[in-house]
């Protein structure tokens, strides 16, 4: 029977209490350990669509009669316009419609940062539509833009109100210690670069709005895209059935949604509006800076008595405040822990989630914090974090559904037994070291969430949900669990999903929660085509339903006996048996989180500043693992990621006008396959008891918050120089490096 | 030429081949990720050579051999990168086959170092490239084996 509870809902860290109505989850978990497709590596059941360049992309449409949009863009950090004539634009080739600020929401005479919309236009083709922007009788008054992070603490400028937490005493906490590290830690903004950059083609069709968009929630831009234009929800129709990655900037519609929509509505046309990827490094969101001052204080064991945390986010003109003081409230057992969150607000373009929001930037300050004072402790950094070892949450004292964090570090452990061994192979100018950090972040999902399966007169079984798979996988885990659940071949399976129209509701694909929210609703949906199947069976048999059971693409008599289900099935001929699924709740009073912990060996050239990764370990725990080969590539796109922000990766702006300077790929550096060290990837494949059908966490996101803390932690390692701020370049390096031998010749200890 | 087949291309001046591809013959399989040449996903190959076609003139080509990667489906190339999980979002994904298809051709068995130097000009953001490795490496060994 269906009941109205009422749950906690978290996404990436942002909790709010909801009411949802959930079905009596009746299915007990699978036991532990490899299944029959479950555990067991998959290749993707879209790869070979995506490899031979067949799967279709929003990029890739071609609607009939489409149109083709470009945006007039501020060039200026804060300006007002003060004239702005359309007509010359109107008046071009294949120009087919103008919109300017008084005719749509997104766009402004008042842009705040680089990039925000003013005017639009649609022409037959990008090149005409380009064109007719150039042609924009535009005027701007430029201001003064905010951007000092000084002066906008000392104005109080803020995107939302600070958040404060506090347990304990943490004054007296550091008075009780015997160690404390006082530091200021600071990370950059770093900027998503999906390689489809964010796109929609919006299409009316009567009274409904198609709009395909390469999107992470299918669902968020249907509802953000019907309030705009005041429509019923599900006149809006959102499709996105491939997608060219996310990393957290596709949650939400975008300007370019609504631009391809109004536009769309004028002109009685088809609208794809897309932006370049000029646009897109400085309009698509981004990974805000921080500004991290924290004082951690140990007794001489390594216990910690106090951490103490100060957090500068410097969000830019919008966006919302990530749990960046995430990992000091919840990481360790802690008595004392004090931190502040201030979401700055500056004339810079928004942030938007990237790949565990907070506590990525959080995770690396507390994590190079606490090596720092192992140091002057003289401690083992790894004993050090199993002697603050949290049982339960130290924000609540609620248990955690599972923590297997004890066994990451036992697994972890032979791999920092390396160290002694690649210090050694240290020659010349080249220094080696190894660093290691612990990983914590949500990833439970949550309900609601559904998916319907039927099973066809043929014995194959189609999994209908519109969620979506952002490249991660989902699709295949979906396949894997619904063949597992009927006992058949995973090739029998075909996963529908990525419209509004075709399938229930689904999750966002966003803080790790598509497998997890998404997973128990398709095991659900099929389990109730399976007790339909066994009840359809038992009476073609003549037999009782207990003594009957899905397996290996039968079923199967405890009496002796078997059918192939097609022998149930192929009566019904073109009839099907439908199931449904919904996701239950997460379990109330504990914290689901996810757990791991990275191992890396660095070399550094102390002449020319150069770090090199060679090796990262990781060993992670989400929980039950569905396909070991997918989450594999999930660990090492983490960390490749990881690696990214960690030495390269870097938004410049210019310190004057506040205007984005790496707008492409040349000059804004991703790791190409020249930066990839070995990556040894483990998973620590436990099912969480307390968690849903399937006992599975996400894994998105955790892979990617340790890895620069523990490479910074490696460099000291390698080195004796404290570096604080990440990037690693060059420059950051040569400088931690001068440092540490002007430290040294002063005779001063490390790390103060 | 394109994969074989004979076309007429009847465009602007200044139209790539990028775009002649996936706009006028509607070879949508290669991608366009930056369109100003620096990632690698628009890659095809011009006589067997990789290009980048976002900054190829289409003008320019002439009656050389364009191959994309609707020209490899069937290069074993295509079935390793799925054995190996070497596509995530898939976006870069044909790029990556095509410039590790005119790696094979020209040199049959590549070392790791021959393979990074080959393919450091496709870029990947979800970070595929180990498995993209392993992919090439299976096809060398593969050609190891013949």
């Amino acid at each position: 029977m269906a009941r109205l509870i009422r749950t906690e809902k978290e996404v990436e860290g942002r909790y709010t209490e909801q009411w949802v109505v959930v079905e009596e989850d009746v299915l007990e978990q699978w036991p532990e350990g490899p299944l029959q497709t479950v555990g067991r590596p998959a290749t993707r059941v879209d790869g070979l669509a995506r490899a031979r360049g067949e799967a279709r992309y929003t990029q890739d449409l071609r609607l009939p009669g489409m149109l083709h949009a470009a945006v007039l863009r501020s060039p200026h950090a804060r300006a007002r316009v003060t004239r702005l004539d359309l007509e010359p634009a109107m008046a071009m080739a294949g120009i087919r419609g103008v919109i300017g600020p008084s005719d749509l929401e997104p766009l402004t005479n008042e842009p705040n940062y680089e990039g925000e919309a003013v005017a639009a236009v649609a022409a037959d083709t990008v090149a005409q539509a380009r064109a007719a922007v150039e042609a924009i009788d535009v005027e701007w008054e430029v201001l003064e833009p905010l951007l000092d992070a000084e002066q906008a603490l000392a104005q109080k400028s803020f995107v939302t109100n600070p958040r404060d937490y506090e347990r304990g005493d943490v004054e007296r906490g550091l008075a009780e210690a015997d160690a404390v590290v006082e530091a200021e830690y600071r990370t950059q903004s770093v900027l998503h670069n999906a390689l489809e950059t964010h796109q929609s083609a919006c299409e009316w069709e009567g009274d409904t709005l198609v709009v395909y968009t390469s999107t992470q929630f299918l669902w968020g831009v249907r509802d953000e895209v019907a309030k705009a234009f005041q429509l019923p929800k599900d006149k809006v129709r959102v499709i996105c059935r491939f997608m060219g990655g996310g990393f957290g900037a596709k949650g939400s519609a975008g300007d370019y949604t609504m631009i391809a929509a109004e536009l769309a509505k004028r002109t009685g046309r088809p609208v794809h509006c897309r932006l370049d990827r000029r646009e897109e490094n400085v309009n698509s969101g981004n990974r805000n800076p921080t500004i991290q001052k924290l004082r951690l204080g140990a007794r001489s064991d390594g216990t910690l008595t106090a951490i103490d945390a100060e957090y500068e986010c410097l969000l830019g003109w919008d966006g919302w405040l990530p749990p960046t003081a995430g990992p000091a409230q919840m990481l360790y057992a802690c008595e004392n822990v004090r931190t502040v969150e201030r979401g700055v607000r500056l004339n810079t373009p928004p942030m938007d989630a990237f790949r565990a929001p907070g506590f990525v930037e959080g995770t690396f300050g507390l994590e190079c914090a606490l090596d720092e004072l192992a140091a002057k402790l003289d401690l083992d950094p790894l004993e050090v974090r199993r002697r603050n070892h949290a049982d339960h949450d130290p924000m609540d004292e609620r248990p955690f559904s599972a923590k297997e964090l004890m066994e990451c570090y036992r697994r972890a452990e032979p791999h920092w037994e390396r160290r002694h061994e690649v210090r050694a192979r240290s020659e010349g100018p080249v220094q080696r070291g190894v660093g290691l950090a612990t990983q914590l972040w949500y990833g439970g999902g949550g309900p609601p969430s559904y998916a319907w399966v039927r099973l066809g007169g043929d014995g194959t079984v189609t999994v209908v949900t519109a969620m979506q798979d952002i490249g991660t996988g989902t699709r295949t885990a979906m396949a894997q669990i619904a063949a597992e659940e009927l006992g058949i071949p995973l090739e029998r399976v075909t996963v529908e999903l990525g419209d509004t129209a075709h399938g229930p509701y689904a999750v966002v694909s966003g803080g790790s929660s598509t497998t997890p929210s998404m997973g128990p609703a398709v095991r659900s949906a099929a389990a109730d085509v399976g007790r339909q199947l066994i009840e359809i069976a038992a009476q073609r048999f003549e037999t009782e339903e207990r003594v009957l059971r899905l397996e290996n693409g039968k079923i199967v008599s405890d009496l002796g006996g078997s059918w192939a289900i097609e022998d149930i099935t192929g009566l019904l001929e073109d009839g099907q048996i439908l199931g449904n699924g919904a996701r239950g709740p997460n379990p109330t009073g504990m914290r689901v989180l996810t757990f791991g912990i990275q191992v890396a060996e660095v070399a550094v050239d102390m002449e020319t500043g150069e770090v090199v990764v060679e090796r990262i370990y990781a060993v992670h725990d989400v929980g039950r693992v569905i396909n070991p080969l997918g989450a594999e590539s999930q660990i090492e796109g983490g960390i490749i990621q990881a690696i990214g922000h960690t030495l390269s990766e870097k938004r410049l702006l210019d310190p004057q006008t506040g205007k984005v300077l790496t707008r492409t790929l040349d000059s804004y550096k991703l790791p190409t396959f020249a930066d990839v060290p070995e990556i040894v990837a483990e998973l620590v494949d436990k099912p969480d008891a307390h968690l849903t059908n399937l006992g599975s966490k996400g894994l998105g996101e955790p892979p990617i918050v340790p890895t620069a803390a523990a490479i910074v932690n490696a460099i000291r390692d390698a080195t004796g120089a404290d570096v604080r701020e990440i990037p690693v370049d060059r420059e950051t390096m040569l400088r931690a490096l001068a440092e540490a031998r002007e430290r040294e010749k002063r005779g001063a200890p490390a790390a103060v | 030429m394109v994969n074989g087949g004979l076309h007429e291309v009847d465009v602007p001046v200044g139209t790539t081949l990028a775009d002649a591809l996936r706009d006028v013959l509607g070879l949508t399989g290669t991608k366009i990720a930056c369109g100003e040449g620096h990632c690698g996903a628009c890659t095809v190959q011009l006589d067997g050579v990789p290009v980048l076609s976002c900054i190829t003139l289409v003008h320019t080509v002439g009656e050389r051999e364009v191959t994309t990667i609707e020209g490899l489906r069937e290069h074993p190339l295509v079935q390793a990168f799925v054995e190996a999980d070497a596509t995530q979002c898939g976006f870069c994904t044909p790029g990556q086959i095509v410039s590790a298809a005119a790696l094979l051709a020209a040199t049959p068995r590549p070392g790791h170092d021959e393979i990074v130097h080959a393919m450091s000009g496709n870029l990947c953001r979800c970070g595929t490239y180990p498995k993209i490795e392993r992919a090439i490496e299976a096809v060398a060994a593969e050609n190891r084996g013949g």
